[in-house]
């Protein structure tokens, strides 16, 4: 079991004090220029310094995905160090540790090889300085625990330390890496989160807590529509609630959105209640602009017009027309899933300072942000800061407080810049819960429409998969019209079908849409999966059974001849394949550890989902019992190969959220606007799952020798089209809207 | 000024007496362990103990605490060893940790008042509290386990 940090570890690790202590002072650009102390650093991701304490660097953002408590173990396995002997320290934003960015469930594949050539580069050093002692050939030294070792003498590596700083670096290409046989620390079942007792204690910092000398707290009345702007405002009332400060004009927010502020006006005070009753009893008339044009429901019609009239064909295979002519069966059907809103239980926030020294203007800021480096060029870009200066910009990236996308899309740290600059205070700007809900970069609504065919032999012999939402892309190209993404849920289907043709609609988009958990994954796969089920049901098959046919023999799903640019998460094909074999095969894996079975009592059934996605494979079975209209989630099992596992507690727990974040979706996401404003402002209108409503979730880890590849979002695909395959066999009732609105989930 | 006891100490708070406790606690007291969620008491990310019962913070008026003691996080235990949280860091709960505290703050109220919860018992007392991360099953197992201790100790 990991040794915890201490807490004045966790201080120097983060840069963060609690209460009332200055963290300034440890920031202070000034201070950092005296003389540094001995550190001996091969690498930017791992330092030792005289006693033998080893330093190694976050560069990933916490957000509650484990990554501080597994990227470490991965240097510290490889150098052999003493875990008791490491400090994890938490990366300033900067371009040298390569990208930071926090999504997209690549932290581990993206980090794996070159922290443990880190690791590695500083054990070969200090193995080549033992030698050098002992006057021995470098190959007769073994390294272990945090010593050398030749023959009878053992060196701590405190006593190598400045001699392998003298020692020039080694090529990566020489270096040796651990076997996964000798690995102590990589693929332990019960390494503990690092942050654990700060978090149990309380004093765990994230964005919201962050406290630096004379600051004040900014909350920001920010125009309902997007787009929309302050036309008048009289904030005489604001300015006389005792702690405000001032009431400040932001800039108004021109298209594209980008990750640029919103605007409207902020109101900065001594402490956060004040201004938030400040902000209350602003006196705003607002000009909400054209995208008060836009009702939900409106649109409904628009979507489902788009829909029946796709654009853009991404994959095309055989003739599915043909195809149709020569069925014994056709099904059509489709599908809707709501809009949605990130819902971090910490809201988004961020404190900025602008100081000079030397005459030079230093920028700091502490945010709970997962790309500190967006956040250094935002902020940039508001105080027009020029590219060479960027070291000036000091992003501190405290704990986050729950991400999901939320906060890669660092709007407020401009914000919190903004003010700093123009009060020329040390700001923090909250969102509120209401502030999060109605301002948010939204999981787009989608409609989907699924058209199969089944062959004498009820095989599905055709495909067709039309999906029509408000893109991302709409958010940095108001031009952007085409549905997006169909490499994430909809193109990239692994069935084996002898003709498929998928297809996006096009439709304007009228508030900020964004990547929220999974992407368009979510009602991607909640269509496709939910559609094999009813296939499964029309051919009067098992739906497990059907799915592995449908997924059919092992092969290495070749995309490109279908005329489809699949993305691949942005990795080669050759090095991470589509492998039917291994999604076969998690499907099978949680059949069997759930007890699969069609043999249940009325009102009891199972259902059974399976994707590829952030190229993890990833299978669920849910299994439910219904009463009416109420639905109890009874069971979970969920399999996953996402290849060489490094922390498997937090694969676990990564499961356990999915299949929760993916329960409350099911029954309560649903993010609607009615003349261009967000409907819903907290969680009594934009609901949770709760304790009461999950049953323990069983998570099966599949053993893999294949390149490690993440588990933040592959989790939630499946779990809503498993959930709703599953009311289905338990009462007939077939599901094609999110969320389940009429159904009451106990 | 308003006068209560914080943790075992006597404290006066220089706050307007509308002003939720949540707030007094961080922006006065600068005691962060309670945490902002909903502000209207449906999330249960700042709950505190006051005179032993769990509450909502953030929709108790700093006044309603005059005179009463308030128990945050932060003052739980001394060495962050109340069996609430030794269980909490044994079955490595948290996620992202936020509203963690307010967690441990509830089911810490639960077993002061019931140290052997059934499993009704911990869905009334911690349905209050959301987790966005879905550390709910693992809540379940480690107020059990807290439970058993606890007894074991008592």
């Amino acid at each position: 079991m990991i040794k915890k940090l201490s807490r004045r570890k966790f201080l120097q690790s983060t840069g963060l004090a609690s209460g009332s202590l200055m963290l300034g002072v440890q920031f202070s650009p000034a201070l950092a220029q005296s003389d540094e102390p001995f550190n001996f650093k091969p690498d930017v991701f791992v330092s030792m310094d005289e006693s033998g304490q080893v330093t190694i660097i976050s560069h990933r953002s916490e957000m509650g995905q484990g990554i501080r408590s597994t990227l470490p173990l991965l240097v510290a396995d490889e150098l052999e160090a003493d875990w008791n002997r490491v400090t994890v320290k938490q990366a300033l934003g900067d371009v040298k540790y390569g990208s930071q960015n926090t999504d997209g469930s690549r932290s581990v594949r993206k980090n794996y090889q070159k922290l443990k050539e880190a690791g590695a580069i500083m054990r070969t050093m200090l193995q080549q300085a033992a030698a050098q002692v002992w006057s021995v050939d470098a190959s007769h030294v073994t390294i272990k625990n945090h010593q050398a070792k030749y023959q009878n003498q053992v060196m701590d590596f405190k006593d190598l330390v400045k001699v392998a700083s003298k020692l020039s670096v080694p090529e990566r290409s020489t270096l040796r890496l651990k076997t996964e046989a000798e690995q102590r620390y990589v693929g332990q079942p019960d390494m503990a989160n690092i942050d654990g007792h700060e978090i149990v204690t309380g004093k765990a910092m994230y964005g919201f807590d962050v406290d630096i000398e004379d600051m004040k707290v900014a909350v920001i009345a920010r125009p309902p529509v997007v787009f929309g702007k302050v036309k008048s405002y009289d904030a005489v009332d604001t300015i006389k609630v005792p702690g405000v400060l001032k009431v400040i004009e932001m800039p108004t927010l021109k298209p594209p959105a980008g990750f640029n502020m919103l605007g409207g006006l902020a109101v900065v005070a001594e402490n956060t209640w004040a201004a938030i009753q400040g902000r209350e009893k602003l006196k705003i008339e607002w000009d909400h602009g054209t995208n008060a044009s836009y009702s939900t429901q409106d649109h409904e019609a628009v979507f489902i017009k788009a829909l029946e009239n796709p654009k853009e064909v991404v994959r095309n295979r055989g003739d599915i027309a043909a195809a149709k002519e020569s069925a014994t069966k056709t099904i059509t059907a489709e599908y809707h899933v709501a809009g949605l809103a990130h819902a971090t239980m910490e809201p988004p926030a961020a404190t900025a300072r602008v100081t000079q020294i030397d005459g030079k203007q230093v920028v700091e800021v502490w945010a709970c942000t997962q790309t500190p480096q967006t956040a250094q060029n935002n902020v940039m870009g508001v105080m027009n800061i020029p590219k060479e200066n960027a070291a000036d910009v000091k992003i501190n990236v405290t704990l986050l407080g729950g991400g999901f996308g939320r906060k890669s899309k660092p709007d407020y740290v401009a914000e919190a810049a903004y003010l700093a600059n123009e009060t020329n205070m040390a700001v923090k700007v909250l969102w509120t819960r209401e502030d999060e809900i109605r301002h948010g970069y939204y999981h787009s609504p989608s409609y989907q429409k699924l058209t199969g065919t089944l062959d004498e032999k009820n095989r599905v012999s055709s495909w067709y998969h039309a999906m029509v939402n408000h893109p991302i892309g709409a958010t940095f190209d108001p031009a952007a019209k085409t549905a997006g993404s169909t490499d994430l849920g909809q193109a990239d289907m692994m069935f084996d079908v002898p003709n498929i043709k998928i297809a996006l609609g096009e439709t304007d988009t009228f508030m900020r849409i964004g990547w929220v958990r999974s992407v368009t994954n979510i009602n991607n796969v909640f269509a496709a999966s939910s559609f094999v089920d009813e296939l499964a049901h029309v051919a009067g098959q098992d739906s497990k059974d059907f799915l592995l046919e449908l997924i059919g023999k092992d092969r290495t799903e070749d995309f490109a001849a279908d005329g489809f640019k699949y993305s691949n998460y942005g990795e080669p094909a050759e090095q991470y394949p589509a492998e039917t074999s291994r999604l076969k095969n998690v499907i099978k894996l949680a059949a069997e550890k759930a007890n699969w079975t069609t043999d249940l009592p009325d009102g009891t059934g199972m259902g059974i989902a399976a994707w590829r996605s952030f190229l993890s494979y990833i299978a669920v079975v849910v299994k439910v019992s219904t009463d009416g209209n109420k639905v109890k989630i009874e069971g979970v099992h969920m399999a996953v190969d996402a290849g060489k596992i490094l922390n498997p507690d937090r694969v676990k727990s990564q499961m356990e959220g999915s299949a929760i974040f993916g329960a409350s979706l099911a029954f309560y996401g649903e993010i609607t606007a009615k003349n261009g404003i967000i409907e819903q402002g907290n969680f009594n209108d934009y609901q949770m799952s709760r304790i009461n409503q999950i049953p323990d979730i069983h998570t099966h880890i599949v053993k893999s020798d294949a390149i490690p590849t993440g588990v933040g979002e592959p989790g939630l695909p499946p779990f809503a089209p498993a959930l709703c395959n599953a009311i289905f066999a338990a009462n007939g009732q077939r599901h094609r809207r999110l969320p389940l609105k009429y159904l009451n989930l106990i | 000024m308003i006068k209560l006891t914080i943790n075992g100490k006597m404290t006066e708070l220089e706050v307007s007496e509308d002003m939720p406790l949540l707030w007094a606690l961080r922006d006065v007291a600068k005691l962060t362990g309670s945490k902002y969620g909903c502000g209207k008491g449906i999330c249960g990310a700042c709950t505190v103990h006051i005179d032993g019962q769990a509450m909502r913070s953030c929709i108790t008026p700093t006044s309603y605490a005059q005179g009463k003691s308030i128990t945050t996080i932060e003052g739980l235990s001394e060495q962050g060893d109340h069996p609430v949280q030794k269980a909490w860091l044994k079955h490595n709960v948290a996620q992202c940790g936020y509203c963690q505290t307010g967690q441990i703050m509830s089911a810490s109220a639960l077993l002061a008042q019931n140290n052997n919860p059934s499993d009704e018992d911990i869905n009334n007392a911690m349905a209050g509290n959301i987790c966005r991360c879905g550390t709910y099953p693992r809540i379940r197992a480690a107020i059990k386990d807290a439970a058993k201790t606890q007894e074991a100790s008592s």
